[in-house]
């Protein structure tokens, strides 16, 4: 291998490692279990996020309407408990149920209608982002609120849904890895064995690099497409739900990051170890880069909007060594 | 022939690393003359259009138009110099999004001197002149993307003509074209070449060809293997310089099958087209062969199930079969290694092993999670059987040579057994020696199912088949067992001429 090759497949590694080992040195504090917990608690919601969306690059589409997937289904959650008086399982299945249902409808609009991935999720975008915020006429939802016909909202976050946002394992030291995390965790593995070790995530491969010849090995390429669009809305709803649980009410105002940090994610991962695809290991990698970075920029008392300028960066750079060093595109 | 050529091509050359392409061509136009080039796939054709339109730079020889040096370096200095190219496909020629008058105008819209405002009037005005000098019925207000196929091809050769060439070059304008479609383009070339100009016209289909040529020449390998100019024009002749034996010492030992694998009864694939009956036999490897568009690839596709028959039965070992979809064919053991194998076969993101495994992963998983091992095994044992040249079985394919990766596809479908096996146009883009290695793997394996290979090239067929199938016009039009072939019978049939005329 050459120095180049090398550069490769280790920079993003040699890269993250570096940035740890600065704020380690620069950054009081920075080196503790609780730093560390906290960075991946950061990072759990839009690393659900990048994982769903991974699925979707993996067949060669794309997903802009994770994000507002993910607000739906915290506006769902809270509308079910709040308003509708129910309880956390049935809120998680309508959230579950949401982020299916768009994904399917995505699918269906992608492969059957024949419409631009980026086109139909970017109006399915718009459209959650406004029918959220229908029931309730634009108002947040927490327990107590007035309806929009002057009544009261009388239900609550349940406190076994709360508990997916607040509850800590004890792990070593008492209180130390939340819900989030564990999720997050749980999923990359599944994403990554079901991409990497199963028959249908190898064929979804196939169909991202070619799709004529997926079809002609006989695999029903138009299923696997929907498919990876219902993983990804699934996945979203569930970062949805993770969201709901930390802030215990439906805000409408968060969530703006969402999308585009989970893309940076997903996309820095194909940098990761050389790959140059869409890849589980990579998106995690790449959560847990942007996730150490923000950690370390906040500690250092770097202002928020510097923030994103150094997230595009790092973005720019990963892109750039991704498709132009080592001389491969997504195909 | 009316005196002298008004283009003239002289021992041109053009290499692309160490592969020739063209071997010293020469060529002669004259005005007022259709002249149609023939050649099969890899002949150069292409190359020659291109350098002659000014995409590619020659790598030797000269051209003169008009007896005056003609070295364009760009398309437009050609365009400007008198040689303008329609390329096959239509849409390059016209943007489809403008109307019909912008389109017929649109190289004057850039270039020095010309009015940096956009005037419609004048546009219109002088898109009607272009219109009105070709006879052209097109409503000069509609929208490109609104016109059929036809009316487009119209619209990119009026703009081409719109430069008052005195040489045009048409490459394959019909071949997205119906027969009455073509009858108007026909009437367009009558017309062109009563006002003078010089037509090259780049075809496959016979009947165009009996319709328009002025003189016929052949291309095969990078050189002209024949130039027919008396009348009657020896069609005949033509095809075979084009595809015709070369001395090969390859001598197969023929055979015959008594049990039948595949029969198919009134099989008709194209609106108009007779209807096809044939019969596989076992152990029995049988080529179709016939010019490019005859519907080689849509019968192919239709066996393995891909494309929907307008009629007809198939029955495979006594069962009927009708696939419905890719996956349906693979079940019944029917495995196509599909024709263009960047566009259709290989998976670039995977290396070789991988490519290898992709249409048996279910064979090769247990609940859906792959056996790595298995998959690693199959794709060494598939590397030693068919003789591929590689580091391991983890090497990308964009390592290999084209032969190479045309046996990663040929291994690919053979790691598993298959019934019937159909491969569609194997030996294209393939060095002698891999197309030997895999003609003689596919006669050696051949015991146990129906193999059925489709060729243009009649060599490729008379080296690695028992029977011959000749087909023309989407149905098959003769058979032949490889065995004193009767070379002219056989030619006349793939000129689609009237049969046994030459017996």
């Amino acid at each position: 291998m050459t120095l180049r090759d090398y550069a490769i497949r280790y920079g993003f590694i040699v890269l993250l490692f570096g940035l740890v080992a600065y704020f380690a040195i620069a950054a009081d504090g920075f080196v503790s279990p609780q730093s560390a917990v906290f960075i991946f608690q950061s990072v759990a919601i839009t690393g659900v996020l990048a994982l769903g969306v991974t699925a979707t690059l993996v067949v060669g589409g794309f997903d802009l309407s994770i994000g507002s997937v993910a607000t739906s289904a915290m506006m769902a959650a809270a509308y079910v408990m709040v308003v509708l008086e129910q309880n956390a399982v049935v809120a998680v299945i309508v959230c579950l149920l949401i982020g299916a249902i768009v994904g399917l409808i995505n699918g269906w609009l992608i492969v059957y209608m024949r419409v631009p991935d980026l086109l139909a999720t970017l109006g399915m975008m718009f459209l959650l982002v406004g029918l959220q915020r229908i029931p309730t006429e634009g108002r947040s939802i927490a327990t107590g609120m007035t309806m929009p016909d002057g009544s009261v909202a009388n239900g609550k976050f349940g406190d076994a849904f709360l508990a997916l946002g607040r509850h800590r394992f004890d792990f070593f030291i008492p209180n130390l890895i939340p819900v989030s995390v564990v999720v997050l965790i749980v999923l990359a593995v599944l994403i990554w064995f079901f991409l990497e070790y199963t028959r249908f995530g190898r064929m979804m491969y196939a169909v991202g690099s070619n799709e004529r010849a997926a079809e002609l090995a006989g695999a029903p390429v138009k299923a696997y497409k929907i498919w990876a669009y219902v993983i990804s809305g699934i996945f979203a709803s569930i970062g949805g739900i993770l969201l709901a649980a930390r802030l215990g009410r439906g805000d409408i105002a968060s969530g703006n990051n969402l999308l585009l940090d989970a893309v940076a994610a997903a996309l820095i991962g194909y940098a990761v170890l050389g790959a140059a695809k869409p890849n589980a290991f990579g998106t995690a990698v790449g959560a847990l880069f942007v996730g150490i970075l923000l950690q370390g920029l906040t500690m250092m008392n770097a202002p928020y909007y510097t923030q994103d300028f150094v997230k595009g960066v790092v973005l720019v750079v990963a892109l750039v060594f991704t498709f132009a060093l080592s001389g491969r595109g997504r195909g | 022939m009316v005196g002298n050529a008004v283009f003239r091509v002289e021992g041109l050359r053009k290499s692309f690393g160490r592969n020739e392409v063209l071997g010293g061509i020469s060529l002669e136009l004259h005005s007022g003359e259709v002249t149609v080039l023939m050649g099969a796939n890899g002949a150069g054709k292409s190359t020659l259009v291109k350098i002659v339109s000014g995409v590619y730079e020659r790598g030797g020889g000269t051209m003169t138009l008009a007896e005056q040096n003609f070295a364009p370096s760009t398309p437009a200095e050609a365009i400007r110099a008198g040689v303008v190219t329609v390329h096959q496909n239509i849409n390059d020629g016209v943007v489809a999004d403008l109307d019909v008058a912008t389109n017929l105008t649109l190289d004057r819209l850039s270039g020095k001197g010309v009015p940096t405002l956009f005037n419609p009037a004048r546009v219109r005005r002088e898109a009607k002149a272009v219109a009105d000098r070709m006879g052209l019925a097109i409503d000069l207000k509609a929208r490109v993307n609104d016109l059929s196929l036809a009316d487009r091809q119209m619209v990119a050769i009026a703009r081409a003509l719109a430069h008052q060439p005195k040489v045009l070059i048409l490459d394959e304008p019909t071949s997205s074209l119906s027969s009455a479609e073509a009858d108007r383009l026909f009437a367009l070339v009558d017309r062109l070449r009563e006002q003078g100009v010089a037509i090259l016209y780049i075809s496959h289909r016979m009947s165009d060809i009996r319709r328009l040529a002025d003189r016929i020449v052949s291309m095969r390998d990078g050189i002209i293997s024949g130039a027919f100019d008396t009348k009657p024009l020896d069609y005949e002749g033509a095809v075979n310089a084009m595809l015709g034996r070369k001395i090969h010492l390859d001598q197969i030992v023929v055979r015959s099958s008594a049990k039948p694998v595949l029969t198919v009864e009134g099989l008709r694939i194209a609106q108009g087209a007779k209807p096809i009956s044939l019969t596989l036999g076992d152990g029995e490897v049988v080529a179709v062969t016939g010019l490019v568009g005859v519907g080689k690839t849509a019968l192919a596709e239709t066996l393995f199930g891909v494309r929907k028959p307008l009629a007809g039965t198939m029955t495979m070992n006594g069962i009927p079969y009708a696939p419905r979809s890719a996956g349906d064919a693979i079940a019944a053991g029917v495995f196509l290694v599909a024709k263009d194998r960047a566009s259709s076969g290989i998976v670039g993101g995977f290396n070789i092993e991988r490519n290898v495994s992709l249409p048996f992963l279910k064979r090769m998983s247990n609940l859906g999670v792959l056996k790595r091992r298995l998959e690693r095994a199959t794709a060494r044992r598939q590397i030693e059987e068919l003789g591929i040249v590689c580091r391991s079985e983890k090497d990308e394919m964009s390592a290999l040579s084209g032969g190479n990766q045309q046996k990663v596809m040929v291994a690919r479908w053979m790691a598993q057994d298959a019934t019937l096996f159909i491969l569609d146009e194997p030996f294209q883009g393939v060095d002698i020696s891999a197309r030997r290695d895999i003609a003689a793997k596919l006669r050696a394996s051949a015991h146990g199912r129906a193999t059925l290979l489709f060729v243009t090239e009649l060599d490729e067929a008379l080296e690695t088949a028992d029977r011959i199938l000749v087909m023309s016009e989407h149905t098959i039009v003769g058979e032949h067992r490889n065995a004193d072939v009767d070379l002219d019978r056989l030619l006349a049939e793939v000129a689609g001429g009237p049969l046994h005329s030459a017996a």
